[in-house]
């Protein structure tokens, strides 16, 4: 139980890390190797103040909870834990994460939720360029506005953007796809809109109630690819 | 009279050095076609190459080791750096990474188990990791590309090091690519990809820019792993001399340096031949920066891209390499470019297959179609049958073997109990341009291109 404190007697579940006082490597160390059989469930991180990879490699269903700002890679390579941020996190927040939750109360930097196979991540507020790229499966939802470059190489997984788009949404998508409620500046190559399906309006439903966010589904539209750059061809004219 | 025929038959068939036979065929080709072409393997023109380089040996002033008898130590460890489990080999040649998708299943099997028999360790690729290359490597190291395919925590965990792929010497600066009638089933749901899709993957990693993001971002794979594993970087050679300082900059355990020479599954031809700098010179490089920052013995230096011999392996060591990886021998090695597959305890003609793809043996390079005669880079469940995984490790075994022998024989008449004592100083230039690039002097001269600002 080394580097563990303030334990309060009335909660032996719930253990607090203050990193301005311990390394980051206590705390990333107790929840890779020391969490089991201790019977804690809730872990407080606390002075977190832009410390890089918070909670990172995590495998266990653990609520973790950031009170303040991180920096890179919070809660990277996910699996199964619950983090929620209680500030801005830095880039490629949640990336490769597998499954579990991410919430982030404030922004987002660049590359949110970069590479991620599965799981749920939630940026309350706006999230930088490159939001979703290269997703494989996870879904994400943006409460306010994404930057350019967004879902850039996309494979699989939603990412539903509250607010507005940057330029080059969707850039050679795969098989993800887009809600976006606001104003798309420009699509990328091979993304277009779509008309939405009734499956499409329940998985808006279902991914803002997931991500305790109020808008109307029917506000959003859907983007996806056109799928014309899924092979080569010599009249292509190289817009690959 | 006759003559006068001759001569004029002779003019009116000269050969443009500008337009020869090659560059008319290329824009034909191009014309007809509209897009570039696309190939496997490396670099086919000439350049200057370990080749053209000799070692000295021991003579008056150098004591040799007997060959068989004395011994020659060729442990390899790699990862001293930071990790608490540095990667420990019993020879310095490594198998490089290669993707599953590119290569067939029974393929990656059958390397994994040469590189645990021979005590060496053996790489991912864009793809991800097997159950089956894990299973028969005992060392494996899993690579870590801009794509993300099949890069998963699980698999960061079951690996013996990780290798931050930034580029590879036969395309850097691009991305991998896979051709539609390789992304079969099981490769398309590893790369959570459209089945038969013509695969581009990402030029650029998704999370970070910059050296300075590598720096963090090699740290976040530290925490994940606890800093038990070495991290290494691959770089395509090109700016060498810097990219290695920023590398060790970085936080890199190792460097892995891939020449213009090495190889790749798929690429388009223009890219193979015309970006990055040969082997040679960007070994001479990396080396100059690890010595200049004094980090010779703290962060080891691996080379690739054009590794085929035993005297390719000891060159690069003298050079200064802790040790090499090679790819394109291996398939080699395993009937890469042969006249016969092994099938069933024997050999059988691969004729046919060659010329379905209008090729023929030793020539061939259409790894890119997935419709490789000898069953090595193919996802075609009646074409990969003809690399049975014991056979091909048996192959790959002996060459590694081979390999090694050499590299010892050689060390051995340099008067060195160890192959890492190989030095600079053993070696001479049979070219101007080899001096120039290896820093060596030309056989039989004092001269050193560009030594004491000479040029």
């Amino acid at each position: 139980m080394e580097g563990v404190v303030n334990v309060a007697p009335e909660a032996k579940n719930r253990l607090t890390f203050d990193l301005a006082a311990q390394p980051l490597r206590e705390l990333n160390r107790f929840l890779h190797h020391d969490l089991a059989g201790t019977g804690v469930t809730h872990v407080d991180v606390i002075n977190p103040d832009g410390t890089h990879n918070i909670a990172v490699g995590v495998d266990a269903p653990v609520r973790i909870d950031v009170d303040g700002h991180a920096g890179y890679y919070c809660a990277g390579m996910n699996k199964l834990a619950q983090v929620n941020v209680n500030g801005n996190v830095g880039p490629g927040v949640a990336e490769g994460m597998v499954s579990g939750t991410v919430h982030v109360k404030g922004f987002a930097s660049v590359s949110a939720g970069a590479a991620a196979h599965g799981g749920l991540l939630v940026i309350e507020k706006d999230a930088s360029l490159r939001c979703g790229i290269s997703m494989k499966g996870i879904d994400i939802v943006v409460g306010g506005s994404v930057g350019d470059f967004s879902a850039f190489m996309a494979q699989a997984g939603r990412l539903v953007i509250c607010g507005d788009a940057g330029d080059a949404l969707g850039d050679s998508l795969y098989e993800a796809v887009i809600y976006v409620r606001g104003k798309v500046a420009s699509f990328g190559a091979d993304a277009h809109e779509e008309p939405m399906s009734d499956a499409d309006f329940a998985a808006v439903e279902e991914l803002l109630a997931r991500a305790r966010i109020k808008h109307d589904p029917k506000q959003f539209r859907r983007v996806a690819s056109k799928r014309e750059l899924y092979h080569w061809n010599a009249d292509a004219d190289q817009e690959y | 009279m006759n003559t006068t025929i001759e001569a004029k038959h002779r003019i009116q068939r000269e050969e443009s050095a500008g337009y020869d036979h090659k560059i008319i065929d290329y824009i034909h080709r191009a014309s007809a076609t509209g897009l570039y072409e696309i190939r496997g393997l490396g670099a086919k023109r000439k350049v200057p190459h370990f080749d053209d380089l000799v070692f000295l040996g021991a003579s008056m002033s150098r004591y040799p080791l007997e060959g068989y008898r004395e011994k020659c130590v060729t442990r390899t460890v790699l990862g001293t750096r930071y990790a608490k489990k540095p990667v420990e080999l019993a020879i310095p040649i490594t198998i490089a990474g290669m993707s599953f998708g590119s290569l067939s299943a029974n393929v990656k099997e059958a390397l994994g188990r040469a590189a645990s028999d021979t005590g060496t360790s053996t790489t991912t690729g864009d793809g991800g990791m097997t159950p089956e290359e894990r299973q028969s490597s005992k060392t494996l190291v899993y690579q870590c590309l801009p794509s993300r395919y099949g890069f998963n925590p699980d698999d960061v965990r079951k690996a013996d090091a990780i290798e931050m792929v930034i580029g590879q010497g036969a395309k850097p600066g691009g991305g991998g690519m896979l051709l539609g009638q390789k992304i079969n089933p099981r490769v398309a749901s590893m790369r959570v990809l459209p089945e038969g899709v013509d695969q581009r993957s990402a030029c650029r990693h998704p999370d970070w820019t910059g050296p300075d993001d590598l720096a963090i971002k090699i740290k976040e794979l530290r925490e994940i792993t606890d800093w038990e594993i070495p991290i290494y970087v691959k770089i395509g050679a090109t700016r060498t001399f810097h990219d290695v300082k920023l590398a060790v900059h970085s936080g890199a355990d190792v460097i892995v340096l891939d020449g213009m020479q090495g190889g790749t599954a798929a690429t388009q031809s223009v890219f193979i031949e015309h970006v990055g700098i040969p082997t040679l010179g960007a070994l001479r490089q990396a080396v100059d920066a690890l010595e200049d920052l004094n980090m010779k013995d703290e962060v080891q230096l691996i080379v690739s891209g054009g590794i085929r011999t035993g005297a390719d392996v000891a060159k690069a060591l003298a050079m200064g390499a802790d040790a090499v990886s090679i790819g394109q021998g291996m398939l080699v090695a395993l009937g890469c470019n042969s006249d016969t597959y092994i099938q069933n305890g024997a050999h059988h003609s691969a004729a046919e297959g060659y010329e379905k793809i209008g090729t023929a043996a030793g020539f061939c390079h259409h790894c890119h179609t997935g419709l490789c005669p000898v069953g090595v880079t193919t996802q075609d469940r009646e074409l990969e049958q003809r690399l049975d995984p014991e056979v091909g490790a048996r192959r790959a075994r002996n060459y590694l073997r081979t390999l090694n022998m050499e590299l010892t024989t050689i060390a051995r008449a340099c008067g060195k109990q160890n192959v890492h004592h190989l030095e600079r100083e053993d070696l001479v230039a049979l070219s101007v341009e080899a001096a120039a690039m290896a820093r060596v002097p030309l056989a039989g001269t004092d001269w050193t291109p560009g030594a004491n600002g000479d040029l």
